[in-house]
């Protein structure tokens, strides 16, 4: 918690001076009016008195990373509005919208990209390392279902070729989701090989002492 | 493009007010350069040069709609 206190002439003014001091947007804050203002001052000899202000920011995850992501995105002229679903583990972030492909770029490397500085600007300003998750218009949701497909038509044809398959890289998560898709099937082994950020997912048979390092 | 670097490096750096992009624009390309305080050039370029590449992807995202080329470079 964040907490700033200004007087201004007005109200208004005083907590423009808040906001300032806590580079944050109104929308995340609670506003405490501590004087009004206005009224004239002893005899009148004190001048005016000003406006006093007390204005609190729960700098959370999920705040820290909207207010980063407002700024971001108005940066890229795109016009956003974000969900925050505080989970037990981490933050997701849903971001809603017109016209967001660009946020996502191909196969999601610019949210890939957006979500790792999201993660850096937060946990920079904050002591708890709280893992935040963006998705945009359910776009991960919608991958998740490519990727599990994709994994049952390529091991469908590894049993009926009897041929191993290389997958294309894939980030740590989507490589999971193969590995996931896949590890109920008797007949197939999948591990991973190559290096970050190169690493891909092999669908092969399964032979009896052959490598097994899944990841 | 130059605001969608400033944004990103003013949130990594320690030192904000020393973040500076100067952006050189031709026809073709637009070069941006950017510029932070020595101690935060880690935190900006990141292992392997991780970070300052998520920035050239996201602004070369920002600018698919105008066209040109962009060119990221950092600075001490």
């Amino acid at each position: 918690m964040k907490v700033a206190e200004k007087t201004g002439k007005t109200v208004e003014e005083a907590i423009e001076a808040c906001l300032a001091e806590l580079n944050v947007k109104k929308e995340h804050v609670t506003i405490e009016v501590l004087e009004e203002p206005g009224k004239k001052g002893l005899f009148g000899l004190f001048g005016s008195k000003l406006a006093k202000v007390k204005v609190s920011f729960e700098d959370d995850p999920g705040n820290l990373a909207c207010e980063f992501l407002s700024n971001l995105t108005k940066s890229m002229a795109v016009d956003a509005n974000f969900e925050v679903f505080r989970r037990e583990e981490h933050v997701l972030i849903n971001i809603t919208g017109s016209d967001l492909g660009i946020l996502i770029g191909r196969r999601g490397d610019t949210l890939e990209a957006i979500q790792y500085i999201t993660n850096l600007a937060v946990s920079k300003r904050l002591a708890d390392r709280t893992r935040i998750i963006l998705d945009v218009e359910g776009y991960r949701k919608r991958r998740e279902d490519t990727l599990i497909k994709l994994a049952k038509r390529l091991a469908e044809k590894v049993k009926r070729t009897g041929n191993k398959i290389v997958l294309e890289p894939m980030t740590p998560q989507e490589r999971r989701i193969i590995h996931t898709a896949l590890q109920n099937e008797w007949k197939i082994s999948t591990f991973s090989e190559g290096e970050e950020p190169h690493r891909r997912v092999v669908i092969s048979l399964k032979r009896n002492a052959s490598n097994k390092d899944v990841s | 493009m130059k605001e969608v670097v400033e944004v990103i490096a003013k949130a990594l750096v320690d030192n904000p007010n020393q973040v500076i992009v100067a952006q050189n624009a031709t026809e073709k390309t637009v070069h941006l350069q950017l510029t932070v305080a020595p101690e935060d050039m880690g935190k900006v370029i990141g292992k392997q040069g991780k970070i300052a590449n998520a920035i050239r992807t996201i602004v070369k995202a920002a600018a698919v709609k105008d066209g040109r080329r962009v060119i990221v470079d950092i600075e001490q």
